[in-house]
């Protein structure tokens, strides 16, 4: 298996979807002749065209807004805000538009579209470039909401959100783009839908996604020298949410830590802890822990902006108040 | 209205402190000494224009992330700007917690600055309405890229201000490219000035590389607003010599020979000879400018080295107005 970067994977999927299917084509800010933000559609715009790699105006709604119209004649297109940030300015084409038309409209019209998107702080580009607003998105019925932590998942569920006929918001963090992994070579799709386990351990479950798989695999690296062995479970997609591999850990460990990057009140930790007090109450031997982005807009400093960021310390910190 | 020499010469001095400043933050940044730094080189002629048409103090600006020059002119110090390029504590922006060229000075009225481009637009609509409902006799001027000006909170914004009649004047420093992308993939239109004519309102252009020029048409701009006849939409044309940002390598999307040639029509360079022709300036006396932003920007970085950072309790503040702790 050949191990790339993130960034190589997603590109790959993106290609090989637009080499397979002619009705896929991308548009937003910067993909075409720049290559993208990230550098994810290099080379895109001379082999594709200017007619399947949109350079759009600065027009977040009107991305989104045209995505939806375009999906509703048949094509597949891959929307790119150039940031979670700027999804913002197309929330009512994403929450109202996108998220309810198929049901609304009772399944007259399908939108097999997916809006790409990048999250994450840890970079310094302060309070409103920086956010992780991934619950927001995930709150709301008819969007699926996909959020990958290593190389072969993000080109495995990018594949498959590419061929789903529901809209998908896929949000790919911005300090993961160099993490390298083993992407299987080949047709590789994985499935919207399923968390899974990324390391196995007997004493806690910590539950996570995205950035905070990195912090929590860290973590239990320096736990296994305490002798501490966790069992980091991927949520990978976050709607819609797939319990079981959660509830079968923890009712293995009975102890829970959630991870993740954006603040704590009514984030994902709120959601999977009140799942597992609600379906594994009789296994809970210890209060869940949640570790979280501190309450405040991420400030730009860089010390300030690491002080409010969940780190590798917080995690090894509520792991050993649960035991 | 009509500049004295003397102001005209202080405009040449303010374009000069403000780029020799924003040729030091790309030192600083090839140095590794700050993060991130964001240019407005070339664009200096137009925002001092425009903000010697003001009456500074006591009008308002919502700037946009380029206007180191017309901040300088607003009061803003080097040693402030240096502050904030490396985030420093005491940095009258944010205190470090923004980034930098995201002005908030609120003792200049220069206000909100966010990430999200076209923000200010509509804040500079608020600020007019109130200023209208207080009965005062102020403007507010907005600024904005050319490219920014496709996002639909422009459109509401200048579409309400025009109904309306607000005092505001809403000035597109058009550098000809939004990161890669060149105007005609933006707009259909010449000039974003032209989309002011199917919201009722007038629109003007103007060259962006002539401050005196630009300082006309703002101050008519200006004086039409308080006099109760409401907005303008003017567009500067210029060039954004520079990259994007400290992240952006231009070579991908535009030659070495039209950056080059641009540079020879540099409003330094211009405004410079032109003085100079006309006997307002000697070259010694252009050399003492130079000696004394040498200085000055000298001072700032030194000053701003030594400077502390925030604290990490600085990070946990101030959330709300009537605070509330999450510890
Ligand atoms: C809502 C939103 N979308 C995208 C961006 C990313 N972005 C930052 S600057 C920029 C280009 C702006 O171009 P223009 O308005 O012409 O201003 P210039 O940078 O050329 O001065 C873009 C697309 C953003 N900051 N906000
Ligand atoms: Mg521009």
């Amino acid at each position: 298996m050949a191990k790339i970067t993130m960034r190589e994977a997603i590109s790959q999927a993106l290609w090989e979807e637009m080499e397979r299917d002619p009705k896929v084509f991308i548009l937003g800010e910067e993909v075409g002749v720049w290559g993208g933000t990230y550098a994810v559609t290099k080379g895109f715009y001379d082999h594709f065209g200017p007619e399947r790699v949109r350079d759009t105006p600065i027009a977040e709604a009107a991305i989104v807004g045209a995505a939806i119209g375009a999906s509703m004649r048949g094509l597949r297109p891959i929307a790119e805000l150039m940031t979670i940030n700027f999804a913002f300015s197309a929330m009512d084409h994403i929450v109202n538009e996108a998220a309810k038309m198929h049901y609304m409209f009772n399944g007259q019209m399908t939108l097999p579209m997916v809006i790409r998107t990048v999250g994450g702080g840890g970079r310094q580009l302060g309070a409103t470039h920086s956010q992780t607003p991934d619950a927001i998105f995930a709150h709301f019925p008819g969007l699926k909401v996909v959020a990958p932590g290593t190389p072969a998942d993000a080109k495995g569920l990018l594949k498959s959100a590419i061929r789903s006929n529901d809209p998908i918001f896929f949000i790919e963090h911005a300090t993961l783009y160099q993490t390298r992994g083993e992407v299987p070579e080949g047709e590789h799709l994985v499935p919207i839908g399923k968390s899974t386990v990324q390391r196995t351990g007997r004493d806690v479950t910590v539950v996570t996604y995205s950035k905070g798989l990195e912090i929590s695999l860290k973590a239990a690296e320096q736990l296994a020298k305490d002798g501490i062995e966790i069992e980091v479970v991927d949520l990978r997609t976050l709607r819609p949410l797939d319990m079981e591999p959660v509830l079968e850990s923890f009712k293995k460990t009975n102890r829970a830590v959630i991870v993740e990057e954006g603040w704590l009140s009514f984030g994902v930790g709120a959601e999977i802890s009140a799942r597992i007090y609600e379906d594994a109450f009789d296994y809970v031997d210890a209060p869940i822990r949640r570790v979280a982005q501190k309450e405040v807009p991420l400030p730009y400093n860089r010390t300030l902006e690491q002080m409010a960021l969940p780190q590798v310390e917080d995690v090894i910190k509520a792991v050993k108040e649960v035991i | 209205m009509e500049l004295t020499k003397e102001q005209r010469i202080e405009m040449y001095w303010m374009m000069l402190l403000a780029r020799r400043l924003d040729e030091r933050a790309w030192v600083l940044h090839r140095q590794g000494k700050i993060a991130f730094h964001i240019s407005g080189i070339g664009q200096e002629a137009a925002q001092v224009g425009a903000a010697f048409a003001l009456n500074r103090g006591e009008d308002w600006v919502t700037p946009y992330y380029r206007d180191l020059a017309l901040m300088i002119c607003l009061g803003y110090t080097p040693r402030e700007f240096v502050l904030s390029l490396m985030g420093k504590q005491g940095e009258p922006s944010s205190g470090g917690r923004q980034m930098p060229s995201h002005w908030s000075l609120r003792r200049a009225n220069a206000v909100s600055h966010s990430a999200p481009v076209a923000t200010q637009a509509c804040h500079a609509a608020g600020i007019a309405l109130a200023m209208k409902m207080q009965k005062k006799d102020q403007v507010v001027l907005t600024t904005i890229g050319e490219g920014s000006t496709s996002q639909g909170e422009w459109y509401e914004a200048v579409n309400w201000a025009a109904v309306h009649q607000l005092p505001v004047i809403f000035l597109v420093e058009n550098n000809q490219y939004a990161i890669s992308v060149p105007q005609e993939k933006q707009m259909a239109v010449r000039s974003s000035a032209d989309k002011a004519c199917g919201l009722g309102l007038e629109g003007l252009t103007v060259d962006g590389t002539d401050p005196y020029k630009v300082y006309e048409v703002v101050a008519r701009a200006a004086e039409k607003a308080r006099s109760g006849n409401g907005p303008t939409v003017i567009e500067a044309r210029m060039y954004r010599i520079t990259p994007h940002s400290s992240d952006d390598d231009d070579r991908t999307y535009r030659s070495r020979e039209e950056v080059e040639e641009h540079k020879q029509r540099d409003p330094i360079l211009v405004v410079r000879s032109r003085l100079e022709q006309e006997g307002l300036l000697t070259p010694e006396q252009v050399e003492g400018m130079e000696a004394r932003a040498r200085e000055m920007v000298d001072d700032a970085v030194q000053f701003a080295t030594q400077a502390p950072y925030p604290n990490v309790e600085e990070g946990t503040y101030p959330v709300y107005a009537e605070e509330v702790r999450h510890d």
